[in-house]
């Protein structure tokens, strides 16, 4: 069976001076690539867990297959249609089945707008096909635990652990197969955080959806994801299941990343990779490898040739000239 | 800002919760009810006019010319013997239609060219900017001059140049706020949900934007009702023997060596009128927006 969510090369550019200026300018190339070449599948069911820095292009992917920002290359295939085909009319039809959770979640609900009104508002663009929407309200805001009377109050009357709740009772009103969850756990304590998350997992294990979760939290990815990518400069450099990329991550950017995670055990010992320099300007990639500027194991080869995507067991892809050794079994 | 303190605003909530807690926060404002009270005096005498004037406004000579204020007459009587409360009172008539045709005609359109450059494609954008620059770039009275010419003095070219002059005043505001709320989070997420673009527009955005219209246009109508009774002082606007408080002043402004009372006459519903409308406004943005109290 093919995946829910197959996504093969993509790319997404945004325009960074206008079509006059460009001219006048004389720039060649007046675009950025925000995504660059992003390949992965996600079943149902399943949780894909996408990591990177701010501003490495997880948010675009997630606007990208929303269809809130075109994509320029590649093919997006959901739940057996190929998403780039459809006119805008098939668009809002497939806009069933695909939810998402957004980053802000006070910010992402209609300011004037009662909270039974946010919850249902999918019902009011769908169809509510014979539905009572105080019902439903009702249903909803239980669902994600909240009392039924949480429906007469406006979002800024709600916590922000409360309005995630909201937010979630929306992306799941019309039962949909895919929720792509923008940072579930931005601006929450932790108590809250472990809150929402267990939500999240419980919903899926009932419903069994799809959740394509965007974070930079690598706490929430290790324990609610199955599999993960990291993202640099647009381009996946690692993917593959997240056990085995907390056990031994290929590619240095990768093992960068995981050492910056703070361990609850202060005598774990652990080397701390420190990467030195910015990320570079997406207007001006370096040649080669794109991370060979920040890398601690970059040779010459890494300065002038760009690296292949690699593939090992269980899926596991990286991109890197010289990826990190797999765990040796030791000889005792 | 010199309004008093009102007491039952809370910074963090953004809206009144109903018209009950509205009209609380009013009540509060001393100066602000002071307007609300003024502005409801003054449309209640311009409904009323023809029935509580005690003299027709157009008959001459009932009493003598240019009489200071008596019980006969309360505020005098002009240079050819009508009665000046009388006048005044159906001159607020003219200004009450000119000020509630004017602002509504220029709401409806400002809102929609603005809804349109706020949301619209940036071509779009761009010319509705620059129409509204040149319309703005006009003085009203040279503009009011020109239109007089071609169509004549009148009620309805008062109204016309008017309404003209105030679209842009409306259509930039919905513009601002409507491209300031394009790209919110909550825009993005109605799109994402797969709302239409009439659905975003008038479920979403729209009552964001209603309240700084709401009060912007209640701070318009004493300039309306300025450029009115300006135009017809200049006799640009209503007709004579119609009365208007710019005739008043006009007719007043001939005979002020021989009696300062129509001046007066003219003047004081005008400054009256003026604060009302403008405390009312005040308190109208304090309580759509409690906020806004401080940034003042």
């Amino acid at each position: 069976m093919s995946p829910l969510l197959d996504v093969s090369n993509m790319r997404v550019r945004y325009r960074t001076a206008g079509r006059l200026a460009s001219v006048v300018k004389r720039m060649d190339d007046p675009f950025i690539d925000a995504v660059c070449d992003v390949s992965f599948s996600l079943e149902a069911g399943q949780t894909l867990g996408l990591v990177g820095e701010s501003g490495s292009g997880k948010s675009t992917i997630a606007r990208a297959l929303l269809g809130l920002k075109d994509i320029a290359e590649g093919s997006v295939r959901f739940d057996g249609r190929d998403l780039r085909s459809l006119d805008a009319r098939s668009f809002n039809a497939v806009r069933r089945d695909m939810a998402m959770m957004w980053q802000d979640p006070v910010g992402s609900l209609s300011p004037r707008l009662t909270i039974k009104s946010l919850v249902t508002e999918p019902f009011r663009i769908h169809g509510r096909e014979g539905r009572d929407l105080d019902e439903e309200a009702a249903r909803l805001l239980t669902m994600v635990g909240l009392a039924p009377d949480f429906g007469a109050r406006y979002p800024h009357q709600l916590s922000g652990g409360q309005a995630r709740r909201v937010g979630v009772a929306r992306a799941l009103a019309l039962d949909p197969k895919l929720v792509v969850a923008d940072e579930p756990t931005a601006g929450l304590d932790v108590s809250v955080q472990a809150e929402v998350l267990n939500l999240l997992s419980d919903l899926q294990k009932r419903l069994g959806i799809a959740i394509l979760v965007i974070t930079h939290n690598l706490n929430v990815v290790r324990h609610i994801t199955d599999r993960m990518a990291i993202m640099y400069l647009g381009r996946f450099v690692e993917q593959g299941p997240t056990q085995a990329i907390f056990d031994q991550p290929r590619h240095p950017y990768t093992e960068a990343l995981l050492s910056a995670n703070p361990e609850p055990d202060p005598d774990a010992a652990k080397a701390r990779v420190e990467l030195s320099g910015e990320v570079p300007s997406l207007r001006d990639r370096p040649r080669g490898c794109e991370f060979h500027t920040r890398c601690p194991h970059a040779r010459d080869l890494c300065r002038t040739v760009a690296p292949t995507v690699t593939k090992d067991a269980a899926a596991h892809t990286f991109t890197c000239h010289f990826p990190l050794l797999p765990p040796q079994p030791s000889p005792r | 800002m010199s309004l008093a303190p009102t007491t039952s605003s809370s910074p963090k909530s953004g809206r009144p919760s109903s018209w009950r807690s509205g009209w609380r926060r009013l009540a509060a404002d001393r100066l602000g009810f002071f307007g609300f009270v003024l502005v409801a005096l003054f449309i209640v005498a311009a409904i009323l006019a023809p029935w509580i004037a005690p003299y027709s406004p157009t008959q001459i000579m009932v009493g003598p010319r240019l009489a200071p204020p008596s019980w006969e007459h309360w505020l005098g009587t002009d240079q050819i013997g009508r009665d000046l409360l009388s006048r005044v009172l159906l001159g607020g008539r003219v200004a009450l239609t000119v000020a509630f045709a004017t602002i509504a005609a220029a709401l409806t359109i400002g809102f929609a060219l603005g809804l349109a450059a706020g949301f619209g494609p940036a071509w779009l954008d761009n010319i509705l900017v620059l129409l509204f620059d040149a319309v703005r770039s006009f003085p009203t009275i040279v503009f009011g001059l020109a239109v007089v010419t071609l169509l004549g003095p009148g009620l309805s070219t008062v109204v016309l140049v008017v309404s003209v002059t105030s679209i842009p005043i409306y259509a930039r505001i919905v513009r601002t706020q409507t491209q300031a709320l394009r790209h919110a989070d909550y825009v993005d997420a109605e799109r994402a949900m797969g709302a239409g673009i009439f659905r975003i527009l008038f479920v979403h955005i729209l009552p964001n934007v209603v309240g700084p219209l709401v009060v912007l246009a209640s701070m318009d109508v004493p300039l309306v009702i300025a450029t009115e009774a300006g135009l017809s002082f200049l006799g640009l606007g209503v007709r004579p023997p119609m009365a208007s408080w710019g005739t008043i002043l006009n007719d007043g402004y001939t005979f002020i060596r021989n009696s300062p009372w129509p001046v007066i006459a003219g003047s004081i519903p005008i400054v009256l009128v003026t604060l009302g409308f403008t405390f009312f406004g005040e308190a109208l943005r304090d309580i759509f927006d409690p906020r806004l109290r401080r940034d003042v």
